[in-house]
């Protein structure tokens, strides 16, 4: 019985291992341009979501509808800023995968520091490893009800 | 609650439901008493350390007041908003609650005055003032601070970014808690109107720290019940069955002439590893309030819809009410709804004759861990890209352009993304499993009794995910 549970939690552990570390297959669609217009004006970019994939050259427009606004991307290391009417340009090679939030970095009013939007490039492999998990701790659950 | 009027009402509410199968609890988890550690004890006797910490709480309370009535209309700029809702905040979701339960409490500014008002004295009791009356019975449990939580969610964008609004809510607070310590015995603020005290009890329960009687006989012997006669918040240490209403004050520790109570350090979850005995609802409506505000919170705070950032933050216009629909079916109706279709459906597919009122009290007790772990996964995203602001409203409080530190350049935050998703995933995971161990102890053998409502945690956690790192 005792070699029964053991196994059991070397079987789960192994699982572990391979929703973690597993590696996704690599896209297949060539790296092309991509140019993205937001406009940004009180606590809101428009569109909020882009989407690319792994090695696309993105250009991003952005353009201040009302006060000062400016737009840096989590992990990329980059920042824009945009003047009240005024259009700014990024442009930038999106090798990093997976879900990236972009914020406002230019003081613009009360809930400046949560105007946010997304910058999703690929699959984002963390939310589907973390989805396997879940699936994980249900099993190690079942399992130990059955024990 | 185990306030000792409350008593006599669980135990006929328990009595009442004779048929509920309860499986056999799980063994007395151990305990380390760190009463007995001397310099520690030494610490909690004296009636002094802890007035200077609550000194310094209470001078840092004002000092926010001021800040937020006084200081810059910009939130990043003034001490009020980043210290309250960024580093107090995360303080007691990270720290405090996780690993001290109800610590916090201990130590909070805003019922001292009235508390000192009430005994008559700061360090000892004198004649006091007030009308001394008992709370209402019918406004017993925590259904006011879901209430006041609910608030502070319908009110929350202006609330959280907007000092002037955090000075006169922390004003407001303040009046309240003085006024009802005038009114009513006791700490009636803390034990039924504070959200926060209602947040930090819930979660206590399953924090390693608690205080109970070592010899529940020798409490029995003891006609004088100084413990409860010296005790602010009107409890009973020998009642206490979770971690719930203690505000660790510390009182009946000094004062016990036995030396029979005990600052015990103990496992997680302690708490929760056992059937409840109440049919008590307003923990579990607590509970999904909880989980219904973290998901609203994370979706305002942390997401990239601005229309409902504008929306929540426009107090009174038409998006507005549209937000209050929407957060209030969520609340009320949604996770509530769902959460007792689940039970139900345990209820039926076990085939047994439970009484549902208290299944539904008892399988709450798993929105626990789980709501716990989604508040602190929220934090992180909420809190961690922001600390840096605390060292900039530091140096300059009231956004008038001081330089009291010198750290004007010093602008730049840490990108602390990639670290933070990683986390808030092992966050999520933790809560699921633990909910899951707790339904599991609730069960017995029986799965199918429990299966739903780990099919309820498992969306809510996946909503939690997605929310955060989708």
């Amino acid at each position: 019985m005792k070699i029964l549970h053991l196994w059991r939690w070397a079987v789960l552990g192994g699982l572990a291992l391979a929703v973690l570390f597993i590696p996704f297959p690599a896209s297949a669609t060539a790296p092309t341009e991509r140019i993205f217009h937001i406009d940004a004006q009180r606590f809101e970019y428009t569109p909020s979501t882009l989407t690319v994939n792994p090695g696309d050259r993105v250009t991003i427009e952005l353009t201040a509808t009302d006060v000062v606004h400016g737009l840096a991307i989590d992990g990329y290391d980059l920042a824009m800023t945009a003047d009240p009417g005024q259009t700014a340009r990024l442009t930038f090679v999106a090798d990093q995968q997976g879900s990236f939030r972009f914020r406002c970095n230019m003081t613009c009013g009360n809930l400046h520091p949560f105007m946010l939007g997304k910058l999703k490039v690929g699959q984002n492999l963390l939310l589907w490893r973390a989805v396997g998990l879940f699936g994980l701790v249900l099993l190690a659950g079942v399992w130990r009800w059955r024990k | 609650m185990t306030q000792i009027r409350e008593i006599q009402w669980l135990d006929d509410a328990a009595r009442a439901d004779p048929v509920t199968p309860i499986p056999p609890g799980p063994a007395i988890p151990w305990r380390v008493n760190l009463y007995r550690i001397p310099w520690l004890r030494a610490l909690l006797e004296s009636r002094w350390p802890q007035f200077l910490v609550r000194s310094q709480t209470l001078a840092g309370f004002i000092f926010i007041i001021a800040a937020g009535l006084f200081g810059s209309r910009v939130g990043s700029h003034n001490f009020a908003i980043i210290f309250v809702w960024i580093a107090w905040w995360s303080a007691l979701k990270l720290a405090f609650i996780p690993f001290g339960g109800r610590t916090w409490c201990s130590v909070c500014p805003i019922p001292l005055p009235g508390e000192w008002l009430q005994q008559g004295g700061i360090l000892s009791k004198g004649k006091g003032l007030g009308l001394g009356r008992r709370w209402p019975n019918r406004l017993k449990g925590s259904w006011m601070q879901s209430g006041a939580f609910l608030l502070i969610g319908l009110f929350s964008a202006l609330t959280l970014t907007d000092p002037r609004v955090t000075g006169w809510v922390l004003l407001g607070l303040f009046g309240l808690a003085i006024g009802l310590s005038l009114v009513y015995e006791h700490r009636a603020f803390c034990s039924y109107v504070c959200p926060i005290g209602g947040f930090s009890g819930m979660y206590a329960q399953t924090a390693p720290l608690e205080l109970r009687v070592i010899d529940a006989e020798i409490c029995a012997k003891h006609g004088e019940k100084s413990c409860y006669q010296a005790c602010p918040w009107g409890l009973y240490p020998v009642a206490f069955r979770d971690s719930a209403a203690c505000g660790l004050c510390m009182e009946c520790l000094r004062l016990c002439p036995k030396d029979n109570l005990a600052l015990n350090l103990r496992p997680f979850g302690t708490d929760i590893r056992k059937t409840k005995i109440s049919n008590r609802l307003d923990e579990a409506f607590l509970a999904l309030v909880m989980l219904g505000s973290a998901l609203a919170f994370a979706a305002v705070f942390v997401g990239q819809w601005g229309w409902l950032k504008s929306a929540a933050f426009a107090i009174g216009s038409l998006p507005w009410l549209g937000y209050v629909a929407g957060f209030l079916t969520l609340n009320l109706l949604v996770l509530p709804g769902l959460f007792i279709l689940a039970v139900w459906m345990g209820k039926k597919f076990t085939g047994k004759q439970i009484y549902l009122r208290r299944e539904i009290a008892s399988q709450a007790q798993a929105l626990l861990p789980l709501g716990l772990m989604a508040w602190i996964a929220f934090t992180v995203s909420f809190a961690l890209p922001k600390l840096g602001f605390v060292l900039g409203v530091v140096n300059d409080p009231f956004g008038w352009g001081w330089h009291l530190l010198g750290t004007a350049s010093i602008a730049s935050m840490p990108d602390v993304s990639g670290f933070s998703a990683v986390l808030q995933v092992c966050l999520l995971v933790v809560g699921l499993f633990w909910s899951g161990n707790v339904l599991r102890r609730l069960s017995g053998s029986d799965f199918r009794r429990v299966a739903p409502v780990l099919a309820f945690c498992l969306l809510f956690s996946l909503s939690m995910l997605w929310m955060l790192v989708g």
